[in-house]
């Protein structure tokens, strides 16, 4: 079933881009993410699904349900994470927490407990004298406490340290084993391999790719550096190689295929240091716009 | 209607109906203790008034008071009782929807499974309980004002009953029309240049309505559709002009939630 689905959506805010025609569908029990440079359309996507703001044209269905017009029964059962959590300064965290579950049927006074034990909230501080951190925390709480089916992540690692980073990402995958489906955003490529089956890309306004993970990465460029005396740029001339480039003793480039290639190649060669990284998502990006 | 919106409101604003209603039974108190020493003396003080310039008194609303009797008393202070109402009623009004969304709590509100319209109704409901609230203690200070200091004179209770029923449009005229132009403009960043800047330019507007008498300025401001000097003079109200009041803050309302419906509520920037 698909739990979102969206269609031809495109956003404007007067001449300034969104999300130009963004189309894709996420399925039930499903860890989706969404990765984009600052400013691609992430958070315009999420605020669109929530109906914080409404399309300029094209349409978006949650629950199976148009957005704009069953804004409120969808919104019954989603848990949402800003990128900024920003509350009302002068109340207290717990009572902060209790006017947010005020809006859910049920209870979730216990569920409410639990969450803020885990994530060490005092509950009893006021919201203003908060850090960042703290206030992220409120945000993960108050987005989790009524046991939502479909959970909005908008860089939600932000302002964590990564101890509480770890149990976020275990509090995630948890939700997750139960049958929630998670809508995860961010700029971090790591933290997307790391939880997520399915990735679209967005940039500028638009969908680049949408691909599983795993091919993704198959797919992916391995940045190489090679320091060594005496190289031969023709030595790594091998196919999947682009980008190469010298420079004194070290060699750079991309690589794409089965790194065992390169591996072979550099164990002929007496070598001072070699990198075999991750691309950033710049780089990445770079290459889906070749 | 939701009422934890409505409750979360309320007590948002508990404090500032507090601090107006407590500012105006001073006003109203002191400013009436000081009627005895009028009465006393009325022609005096009526010849003294009709010395000032004409324009000075049209300024003042002052043209035809009385202040030696009761009601006529009253109704000159009720000009600044109103002109604090003005402020309160546009201070509520301009930041029902804007401070929400400067102070970026818009996004938690907004992502709870409730409409707009029912936000929105909470909202001005919870903004009306309190300017009710304010009004009560007006209507309490005022009588308790006028019995303790009106030194034997006469006055018509039900005329003074007409001056106080036209707070509550008055408000509404407020919060309405700041409603609306909150949402006409980009943003709010700061709620009280806004207010203030309506509740005075309505109150000046109303002062030169007095001095050029050609220019029909009162058809715009509610100082004049609800003057109280016209209202204790005539013992009724100026009806065409009330009925002008009761429509504009009708179609500030409609707008605000034709607006409202549709608004974005845009991300930090």
């Amino acid at each position: 079933m698909n739990i979102i689905e969206v269609d031809h959506l495109t956003k404007y805010y007067g001449k300034s881009r969104g999300i130009v025609d963004v189309s894709f569908t996420e399925v039930e029990g499903e860890i989706f993410g969404f990765i984009g440079p600052n400013g691609a359309g992430k958070s315009t996507t999420i605020r669109l699904l929530l109906s914080l703001i409404h399309p300029t044209s094209g349409s978006a269905m949650v629950f199976g349900k148009d957005v704009v017009t069953h804004g409120p029964e969808i919104r019954q059962h989603i848990g949402y994470l800003p990128s900024d959590v920003f509350y009302y300064e002068g109340m207290k965290v717990i009572d902060l927490l209790k006017y947010s579950a005020s809006f859910y049927k049920g209870d979730s006074t216990k569920r409410m407990k639990e969450l803020s034990e885990l994530m060490e909230l005092d509950l009893n501080r006021r919201i203003s004298d908060l850090s960042y951190g703290n206030k992220k925390k409120v945000g993960i709480v108050q987005g989790l406490l009524h046991s939502p089916k479909l959970l909005f992540l908008d860089e939600p690692t932000a302002g964590l340290d990564p101890l509480m980073q770890h149990k976020f990402f275990d509090l995630i995958r948890e939700e997750n084993a139960r049958g929630v489906t998670v809508f995860f955003s961010s700029h971090i490529l790591g933290e997307v391999q790391r939880l997520c089956t399915r990735v679209g890309i967005i940039r500028e306004g638009k969908i680049v790719e949408i691909s599983n993970i795993r091919a993704l990465q198959q797919n992916n460029y391995k940045k190489v550096s090679v320091t060594a005396d005496g190289l031969n740029m023709a030595d790594f001339e091998l196919p999947g190689v682009t980008n190469l480039q010298t420079e004194d003793h070290m060699v750079h480039f991309f690589f794409k295929g089965d790194i065992n290639t390169v591996l072979k190649k550099l164990s002929g060669i007496q070598v001072a240091d070699v990198t075999i990284e991750e691309p950033t998502l710049e780089e990445i990006f770079m290459h889906y716009y070749e | 209607m939701n009422i934890n919106i409505f409750r979360h409101e309320f007590r948002s604003r508990l404090k500032s109906v507090v601090i107006w209603s407590v500012a105006l039974t001073f006003l109203i108190v002191f400013f009436f203790s000081i009627f005895p020493a009028f009465s006393a003396d009325a022609k005096l003080m009526n010849e003294a008034l009709a010395k000032f310039p004409p324009a000075l008194r049209a300024a003042f609303s002052m043209e035809n008071m009385d202040l030696s009797t009761v009601l006529g008393f009253y109704g000159f202070i009720f000009l600044f009782v109103q002109l604090c109402l003005a402020i309160q009623a546009s201070n509520y009004g301009f930041g029902l929807v804007s401070i929400e969304e400067n102070e970026m709590t818009a996004d938690f509100l907004l992502s709870k499974p409730v409409s707009r319209a029912q936000v929105l109704t909470s909202k001005l409901l919870a903004a009306l309980a309190c300017l009710t609230l304010t009004n009560l203690v007006v209507w309490v200070s005022s009588f308790v004002a006028i019995n303790l200091f009106r030194n034997g004179n006469d006055y018509e209770s039900s005329t003074l009953i007409k001056v106080l029923l036209s707070i509550i449009i008055f408000q509404l005229f407020f919060l309405c029309v700041g409603l609306v132009i909150s949402q006409l403009v980009k943003r709010i960043r700061s709620v009280t240049p806004y207010s203030l800047g309506l509740a005075f330019g309505s109150y000046i507007v109303n002062a030169f309505s007095g001095v050029f008498k050609d220019v029909k300025l009162e058809y715009i401001t509610p100082f004049k559709h609800l003057d109280p000097t016209y209202i204790v003079q005539n013992g009724a109200y100026n009806m065409p002009l009330v009925l002008i009041n009761v429509i504009v803050t009708l179609i500030a309302l409609a707008a605000s939630y034709w607006l409202y419906l549709r608004r974005d509520v845009s991300a930090v920037s």
